[in-house]
């Protein structure tokens, strides 16, 4: 399942054809919380290799501004945009067997967590842990839309913490002067690791920054997965019209440290449960759906059901994967030559340790 | 045929490869309106239009990455660097996002990154720099840098016909003084394939870029003066390095001098050595020996840049000591 061609701004209409694209919004920020939810599960049983990223709290911000795009636009999604790569086709079987290291993930154990992409068919492009990085290179992706006349638009994902980066700022003006289909997309979730937006920046409202570079500038409640999706259905609209990009701010809030091993404790005592509180995006999702647009509470079970039994399968199947074969760690850093020479002292051998184990002291908990 | 200067030929090579390729664009710091400051892009504007002669916002990593992008989406961009003194503001994006692009992504990153380097121009600290050793030691960037007209030309075909990314290093001080009749055709000169400048018996200097000539004028005055025959190999691209061609003028004449205007400590001439080392040791009459720039920034006044950077007279110097060891 993929974003629909066209999405109609009118979702809000639960009369219409709108309703069916309320549940599916609801069925991504519930398949994203679920399967961060099962990937906790694995990386406590230590089969997640590397570190996990959470986007508890940020499902709206991620689904909401996917959905706005059509098939053949690109999305360059950050570390908290799993629900936006889901949107966008990623499946839980790719991302599982990425976080498990498997040879057969979509990077063959090239790359940690979600950062991978499919240029090809899905469209959307992994992201590099440099931040602020992804944004001067969807300049180019949506660069290469208006050179070829192509009504694409691009959308690219960073945090309040890479606005900082000196690539942030080079790519969006690049981007504002050539007039790039391009839609920046700032997730404003008041922490970058440990450091709060206040001491990133003096700006009150990052969304300001978009004077700075002659381009619309909106701010958004992130944590509300309509206006999420009408700000960013606008900005897109705007784009693939010839109308330069946009900077949208949303506000939301990452409850979870930077990683499952943070224990956040630079996190005033009583905000975390605030915010689970007070502002779930999934729980004000669910109001609205029972609310004002009369879906069942058993529809939605339906839905949560049917999320968790592919989150199962997905499970079985990335469990079953076999893991990369040593030498393809030579393939594929050049088109030619296509593989990179065995070291000398290797000739012959297949593997250069008997076990491979994830170090101990990486830990594997979460306090 | 008319002779053609290194940089006219470099030019050609663009305008060849726009007219054959549509995907082909360049962009950089003032390189339309004004065809760049060294005037190699002069005319492109007027003949490929604005959406294929891009002039940028000063922001090397911006024009860079955005080059990237395009490059995944199927187009071929050489970028400009006014002065490739400017390549280390766009390091991290390419050693960290352009290289890994095919190993970690699979993404497709065909792109050139070309521009003036080198000294012996008076250039100072921030215009005369030969920074290649720093992406030498990056898997996923090919580099490049040519010494001869037909070379600039037949080496930047290659390199935008490549399906990766090529840095590519053009020597300022060669752009208007070398000059020869270029070959007809859609000529073509592969990457990792070095060029034998000058054959020889006695000895053999391995070098690349302005130094190729320089090695040839003291290979001139070691024949008249000492009656020693001199080899040279212009390596043409460092990356990769032609193994090949540094093993076989090793195990021709068993003495090797190798000759660089970057500056001694971590430039390529360690890398080679070893290499030598490593695959011709038993074929060695005497130590390989460097001749490099010292490891100074460099300087402007033409009296210090001169004793800092490597010059004929050095490298007959130390060519005599190899071949008398």
């Amino acid at each position: 399942m993929v974003a629909p061609s066209a999405p109609a701004p009118l979702l809000g209409d639960p009369a219409g054809p709108g309703r069916e694209q309320l549940l599916e919004l609801y069925y991504w920020m519930r398949l994203t919380r679920s399967l961060e939810e099962r990937l906790v599960n694995l990386y406590r049983q230590t089969k997640v290799v590397g570190g996990l990223f959470r986007s508890l709290g940020q499902e709206a911000c991620a689904v909401g501004s996917a959905y706005a795009l059509r098939r053949e636009d690109v999305l360059s999604p950050l570390i908290r945009n799993l629900g936006s790569m889901l949107v966008k086709g990623a499946t839980p079987v790719e991302v599982l067997r990425q976080y498990m290291a498997r040879g057969d993930s979509p990077t063959r154990g090239r790359e940690l967590n979600i950062h991978f992409g499919d240029v090809v068919d899905r469209n959307f492009i992994g992201q590099i842990s440099h931040l602020g990085d992804m944004v001067p290179v969807m300049a180019g992706v949506t660069l290469s839309f208006r050179i070829r006349r192509e009504p694409r638009v691009g959308l690219v994902y960073v945090g309040d913490g890479a606005t900082s980066t000196g690539a942030f700022h080079e790519g969006i003006n690049f981007a504002a002067v050539q007039r790039c289909p391009l839609v920046v997309i700032v997730e404003n979730n008041r922490y970058a690791y440990s450091t709060p937006t206040e001491k990133q920046c003096a700006a009150e409202r990052l969304a300001d920054k978009a004077a700075g570079y002659g381009i619309p500038g909106a701010r958004a409640d992130g944590n509300d997965v309509l206006e999420t999706y009408r700000v960013t259905w606008e900005a897109v609209e705007r784009a693939r019209a010839g109308g330069g990009p946009t900077l949208i701010e949303l506000m939301t809030y990452r409850r979870k440290g930077h990683a499952e091993h943070d224990n956040q404790s630079y996190v005033p005592a009583g905000e975390i449960e605030r915010w689970a509180r007070e502002n779930d995006p999934v729980d004000r999702y669910i109001g609205v759906l029972t609310g004002q647009a009369g879906v069942a509470a058993e529809e939605l079970e339906a839905i949560d059901a049917r999320a968790r039994e592919e989150i199962d399968h997905a499970t079985d199947l990335a469990e079953a994967s076999p893991p990369p074969q040593p030498l393809d760690g030579l393939v594929g850093v050049y088109a030619d030559p296509p593989a990179m020479p065995v070291l000398w002292y290797r000739a012959g051998i297949r593997s250069a340790v008997p076990a491979h184990e994830r170090p101990a002291s990486w830990g594997t908990h979460d306090g | 045929m008319a002779e053609v200067t290194y940089l006219e030929a470099i030019r050609q090579g663009l305008v060849e490869e726009m007219e054959r390729d549509p995907a082909v664009f360049c962009l950089g710091e003032d390189i339309g309106a004004y065809g760049g400051a060294f005037k190699v892009t002069e005319g492109l504007l007027q003949r490929f239009g604005p959406d294929r002669v891009i002039d940028t916002p000063v922001s090397e990593t911006g024009f860079v990455g955005a080059a990237a992008g395009a490059a995944h989406m199927g187009l071929r961009p050489v970028c400009e660097m006014q002065f490739i003194d400017f390549l280390s503001c766009a390091y991290s994006i390419l050693t960290n996002y352009v290289a890994t692009a095919r190993y970690r992504a699979f993404l497709p990153c065909p792109m050139v990154v070309r521009g003036p380097s080198g000294g012996y121009v008076r250039g100072g600290p921030f215009h005369s720099q030969n920074p290649e050793a720093a992406f030498l030691h990056t898997p996923g960037l090919k580099i490049v840098c040519p010494a001869t007209a037909a070379d600039a030309r037949g080496l930047l075909k290659a390199a935008i016909r490549d399906d990766d990314c090529v840095l590519f290093f053009e020597h300022k001080y060669l752009y208007r003084r070398i000059k020869e009749e270029l070959p007809s055709g859609d000529h073509f000169v592969p990457l990792g394939k070095a060029r034998l400048a000058r054959e020889g018996k006695d000895l053999s200097i391995i070098t690349y870029a302005a130094t190729v000539w320089k090695a040839l004028e003291a290979a001139a005055e070691l024949e008249r003066e000492d009656g020693l025959s001199v080899e040279v190999l212009d390596l043409r691209s460092l990356l990769p390095l032609d193994d090949e061609a540094i093993v076989a003028t090793v195990k021709k004449t068993n003495r090797v001098l190798i000759v660089h205007e970057d500056t001694m400590t971590g430039g390529i001439a360690g890398e080679i050595t070893a290499r030598i080392n490593e695959l011709a040791f038993e074929w060695l009459d005497a130590p390989v020996r460097r001749v490099a720039a010292h490891d100074v920034p460099l300087p402007y006044a033409p009296q210090l840049e001169d004793f800092v950077l490597p010059q004929t007279s050095d490298i007959v110097r130390a060519a005599r000591w190899v071949a008398g060891y």
